[in-house]
């Protein structure tokens, strides 16, 4: 709830504070703030276990060990580029909204939402295809590991969509002036986004 | 100006004083006391000054009963920060660089430490012959691409080959040491006082950390990684083998000996542990017998636990019995004319050897 | 001295609502609850802690392994370790920070107050598991768990211990988001970064090297548990994984951590020192940035704990010298407090005893952590007793000196009772006490060659153990005066007037305790946070009580 006020304007017309003012309602709305915060934490994961890989690897004499099975890259490369499209797609329901349009921002937070279960899909069916298990060597395990916890990043994002999705079914709920929910699932979707290109560039491109 | 001659003398007294260390039993321990005593002595001038600080102000600036004033409104001093910034600044600078000549004269920047020991030994000047028995128990390839680790030549001994070489396998809880020049397998460590040592060291099962306390020196050693450590014992006594890093129940009991002799004393050492000459493939399938036996240790019960020395000698009792090796005697040495391997059924009865001493 | 001119006036909905004493076991989004509840769920670890070192201690008082099995004795030490980090000093801090931030930054709750609580319920579960993982096959490879030994030893122990530090490891990072926004993004419009409290300056440290830090220890428990658990080898260097790579990203947060575990004290030393010296805090510009240069340099000294570890000469070189340079902003910090206290009206209660001792003991540790960061000397002492001294003087020293002092300095305005000095101050007497008799002689022993997590030792160290061992119960006695204070003056204390102290900063402006909504009318600044002594000249001796620095406080209503 908090945010609903302009805390500017909360500041100034404190004389019309009989306006049963929720507890939080003086400070602004920090929530994106925070999520940047967290988003900073998180990338610290990603960069601790990327850091990790490239460690391996150098370590090694050769890379990926001798004896592990090719991998294909046309498959990725097609979930790589689903998953670029996808953030500017979703860019669009994020100005839709600005504009008051919930309508598009519906229809582009769905196809958001099947793009990322394509890619998932896709992900899926790669493993699928592989001749290597998590346990084969070192690189199939940072392999498995590393696309594993992204792609779990994936599926909590397109959590976060359908979750704007349904509450948006309300009308007003998200409007101009209010619709933190959407500018987070988009942050975050941007940053799994990013997340996987330099996955994608170290584990399939080096 | 009392206070601060009467801080500094007492500082300095301290710092050579303090009696905190063990023996000397090397050169790289004289350097590393040294260090040590320099900040002992900076240490004991920052703790003399803090504790009297305190103290001062526990009696002095005690407030007194019905003075509700505050104190004086100082919020700061800039030149006086700016001096207690500058001093630890001078101070750091030149620990780190004293620091940094005493770990180049111990021998850190050695790039070629744990350097392949199969080229180091091949090259060796005095040891005709060498087996890296090593290699094969732990039957490991260094897989990575590591850096050199650990305490290696000297800056003056760059290029010289040390005069002893041992190879230094960890275990759940033994060291076990191994000769490759003499073929000697044993659970303590004995060495030639004066004589330029070089310890390769590695792991079997997990992470250990080979200590010697009186030579200020410990590398961890790492399955899957070698490390080196080298030094020259120059004191004649016998010094505690210490595990240092957490390697499971009996950790505290992962002790041995070092026993720095005097060149006689030491060659008789050799010739008593030499084993009789057979063939050498069956000494690496022996040895690998011997290491699972010691590392079953995790499954001893409590009352099984073994004190350290008995441990050591029942490891040495099976190195003699159980061991075989093939290998030149120390006297071949010095007789040695090429630096490549010897094939083993060229070397002169063990017997004849003993015979010729 | 300039007085802003207009006032924010937000009155609060709940100002009225009575705090009743089952909302400190439910799911409370107060800030002031919470912070509560962090600070006793805290110390009940530390009694257990406490009761897990004594047990080491018992055992160590004979060469022999005679009190415990050596699997025990690895287990307590294990559980030793990770408790009183993870849940003893680290959630303190966090408790300390939760009551204090918002009171001190004039704001109404935390940034974010549900996932303050969330932050907060994550504490428990993860307290006990661990707790409960001693009755398991428990954690056996020392709070470090260095594969492949942790792999090894314990399995069952190991999956819980990992588990549970993922969860307060997440609990920590929740709780700095809401540290650094609020602190950031919540103080009074009147409060520009340089008035704000000291104590806000190291939380705002603290929290940047969590949101950095703990995200990669994450990563490498993840990838531990899969060695553990799913038989991969990322550690094992059996199946060709590298065990120095755990060791990397371990200390990468672990040596932060130690910051993490400290520098909240320190903020909070840097606030009581003034109010009980009747001084301005000596250089407060210097004192805010040092937490900041400590905190940067936190991020780039890991590897000196691995001095002895597959660390290639150049980085033990670049790691010593990082290391010894975080010596120059903790020297400006601890000749920071010496010039406050220098010349002041000192008033030797509980809270600035500790203050006082907290300085005296951590010194020691600082000197000794300097002569840790020179290579040649760690690799000398590196996992031996002298580190062990070193940690505590440290830890033992420093954060829990700093969250004893908190406690007796912040316990009026927390319970709204005084507490007992005549057992504080037997409480310090004994802690210092037995704080040096244990950790001192132990200097000597990883001198002299006693190592590290052994259940059983050469006969020759003896004496000096058995001094340290008696040292512990020292210690363990000390807790006990505390506890009966704490309890008995929580119950049955002199009431607090609201700024007892006449300190200056935000929190005292208030009731004591606080109001559910923390100030009745939003607070405007008039000073600095350590302005003692300035209005003397212009205004004459102000009477005790009155709250000269500020207008427009709640205090008196």
């Amino acid at each position: 709830m908090q945010g609903t006020v302009d805390p500017n304007k909360a500041a100034l017309n404190y004389h019309n504070e009989e306006v049963a003012a929720p507890p939080h309602e003086e400070h602004p709305d920090l929530r994106l703030f925070g999520l940047l915060v967290f988003l900073g934490a998180e990338s610290m994961i990603f960069l601790g276990l990327f850091v990790a890989y490239l460690t391996f690897r150098a370590v090694y004499p050769s890379w990926p060990p001798e004896g592990t099975p090719e991998r294909e890259l046309a498959l990725p490369a097609i979930n790589t580029v689903i998953l670029i499209t996808s953030s500017f797609i979703i860019h669009n329901a994020d100005t839709a909204i600005k504009k008051n349009d919930v309508k598009g921002l519906r229809i582009w937070f769905s196809i958001t939402a099947i793009m990322g279960a394509v890619f998932l899909m896709g992900q899926l069916y790669e493993y699928s295809k592989l001749e290597f298990g998590l346990t084969t060597n070192l690189y199939a395990s940072t392999f498995y590991v590393l696309t594993g916890f992204h792609g779990l990043h994936v599926f909590l994002g397109v959590c976060l969509i359908l979750a704007v999705l349904w509450r948006a079914q309300k009308a007003g709920h998200y409007s101009d002036q209010e619709h933190f929910g959407v500018e987070a699932a988009e942050l975050y979707w941007h940053f799994v986004d990013v997340v996987w290109i330099v996955l994608f560039i170290l584990l399939y491109i080096l | 100006m009392l206070a601060g001659i009467i801080l500094t003398l007492a500082s300095l007294w301290y710092g050579q004083n303090h009696g905190l260390m063990p023996v000397q039993a090397s050169n790289d321990a004289a350097l590393v006391d040294g260090l040590f005593d320099t900040m002992m002595t900076i240490g004991t001038a920052i703790f003399l000054l803090v504790w009297g600080v305190l103290i001062i102000c526990l009696f002095k600036f005690r407030r007194k009963p019905g003075d509700e004033t505050d104190g004086p409104a100082i919020e700061g001093n800039i030149p006086l920060e700016i001096v207690w910034t500058a001093i630890p600044v001078a101070i750091v600078l030149v620990l780190g660089i004293y620091s940094f000549d005493v770990y180049n004269s111990m021998g850190g920047f050695d790039p070629d430490a744990a350097g392949d020991p199969g080229v180091q030994v091949a090259m060796l000047s005095e040891g005709g012959s060498a087996m890296p028995l090593m290699d094969a128990a732990s039957s490991k390839k260094a897989r990575h691409n590591h850096m050199a680790l650990g305490i290696g030549a000297s800056p003056d001994e760059i290029g010289v080959a040390p005069d002893v070489t041992v190879n230094v396998l960890g275990m759940q809880y033994a060291w076990i040491f191994t000769y490759p020049d003499l073929g000697i397998t044993s659970g303590e460590l004995h060495l030639p006082a004066n004589k330029n040592v070089r310890l390769n060291l590695k792991a079997q099962d997990v992470i250990h950390a080979f200590w010697l306390p009186e030579f200020r020196i410990k590398q961890d050693t790492i399955p899957g990684i070698e490390s080196e450590l080298r030094f020259t014992p120059t004191r004649v006594g016998d010094y505690p083998i210490v595990c240092a890093e957490l390697c499971g129940a009996y950790h505290g009991g992962m002790a041995s000996r070092l026993y720095v002799q005097a060149p006689e004393d030491y060659d008789k050492w050799v010739q008593e542990s030499m084993p009789i000459v057979e063939n050498d493939s069956q000494t690496a399938a022996d040895l690998e017998k011997l290491a699972s036996t010691v590392a079953l240790g995790e499954n001893r019960s409590d009352a099984d636990y073994l004190v350290p020395a008995a441990h050591q000698m029942g490891l040495d009792a099976k190195a003699l019995e159980q061991l075989h090796y093939t290998m030149p005697h120390d006297s071949m040495r010095h007789d040695a004319i090429s630096h490549e391997l010897m094939p083993h059924d060229s070397m002169p009865h063990d017997s004849m050897l003993r015979a010729s001493l | 001295m300039t007085t802003q001119a207009e006032m924010q006036i937000a009155p609060s909905a709940h100002a009225h609502v009575e705090r009743k004493w089952w909302h400190y076991f439910t799911f409370c989004e107060d800030h002031k609850v919470i912070g509560l509840q962090y600070l006793v769920t805290a110390f009940f670890f530390y009694a257990i802690g406490g009761a897990l070192a004594t047990a080491i201690r018992t055992e160590l008082a004979t060469p022999a392994s005679d009190f415990v099995s050596p699997n025990t004795y690895n287990s307590l030490l294990t559980l030793h370790g990770t408790i009183m980090i993870f849940l003893w000093i680290i959630p303190a801090g966090a408790g300390l920070a939760n009551y204090l931030i918002p009171l001190m930054v004039g704001a109404r709750d935390m940034a974010f107050p549900k996932m303050n609580a969330m932050a907060f319920w994550m504490v428990p579960p993860a307290g006990l598991m661990l707790v409960l993982s001693f009755f398991l096959e428990s954690p056996q490879a020392g709070w470090t768990s260095y594969p492949p030994l942790s792999l090894m030893t314990g399995k069952v122990g190991e999956g819980i211990w990992i588990f549970s530090l993922l969860i307060s490891g997440t609990s920590s990072i929740l709780g700095a988001i809401n540290f650094l926004v609020t602190i950031l993004k919540m103080r009074v419009p009147t409060m520009t970064i340089h008035k704000m409290p000291l104590f806000c300056w190291s939380m705002l440290a603290t929290a940047g090297l969590i949101l950095v830090g703990t995200p990669v220890l994450a990563g490498a428990l993840i990838l531990l548990a899969f060695d553990l658990l799913a038989g991969t080898s990322f550690f094992n260097p059996m199946g060709g994984g590298d065990p120095i790579v755990y060791q990397h990203m371990f200390w990468f947060y672990s040596h932060p951590a130690v910051y993490i575990m400290v520098l909240p004290l320190f903020g909070a030393i840097s606030e009581i020192l003034p109010v009980h010296a009747r001084k301005p805090i000596f250089g407060y510009k210097a004192i805010a940035y040092s937490s900041l240069v400590i905190s940067f340099l936190g991020l780039i000294v890991w590897a000196h704990h691995m001095f002895t570890s597959g660390t290639p000469a150049w980085l033990r070189m670049f790691f010593m010298i990082t290391t010894m340079i975080i010596a120059v902003p903790t020297g400006i910090k601890v000749f920071g407090w010496l010039a406050t206290i220098w010349g002041g009206k000192i008033s030797y209660n509980s809270a600035m005893l500790f203050a006082m001792g907290f300085i005296a003991v951590f010194v020691i540790g600082g000197i000794t952590g300097v002569m840790l960061a020179a290579v040649p000397f760690d690799i000398h002492v590196h996992d031996t007793y002298f580190v062990v001294a070193h940690l505590h003087y440290v830890l033992f020293g420093g954060s829990v000196f700093g969250i004893y002092a908190a406690i007796y300095h912040w316990f009026p305005k927390i319970t709204g009772r005084m507490v007992n000095e005549t057992l504080g101050q037997i409480h310090f007497v004994l802690t210092f006490i037995g704080m040096n008799l244990t950790f001192m002689p132990m200097h000597e022993l990883g001198l002299m060659g006693m190592n590290r997590r052994i259940a059983f030792y050469d006969a020759r160290f003896t004496s000096l153990n058995q001094l340290a061992t008696v040292g512990s119960y020292i210690l363990a006695v000390s807790t006990v005066p505390f506890l009966i204070n704490a309890v008995w003056s929580w119950m049955k204390g002199a009431k607090a007037t609201d700024n007892p102290w006449n300190a200056l900063t935000l929190e005292w402006q208030t009731s004591s305790p606080p109001a559910i909504e923390n100030f009745e009318v939003l607070p405007v600044l008039t000073t600095g946070p350590y302005d003692y002594g300035e209005h003397q000249s212009e205004e004459g001796k102000l009477p005790p009580g009155a709250s000269p620095a500020l207008s427009g406080s709640s205090s008196g209503s």
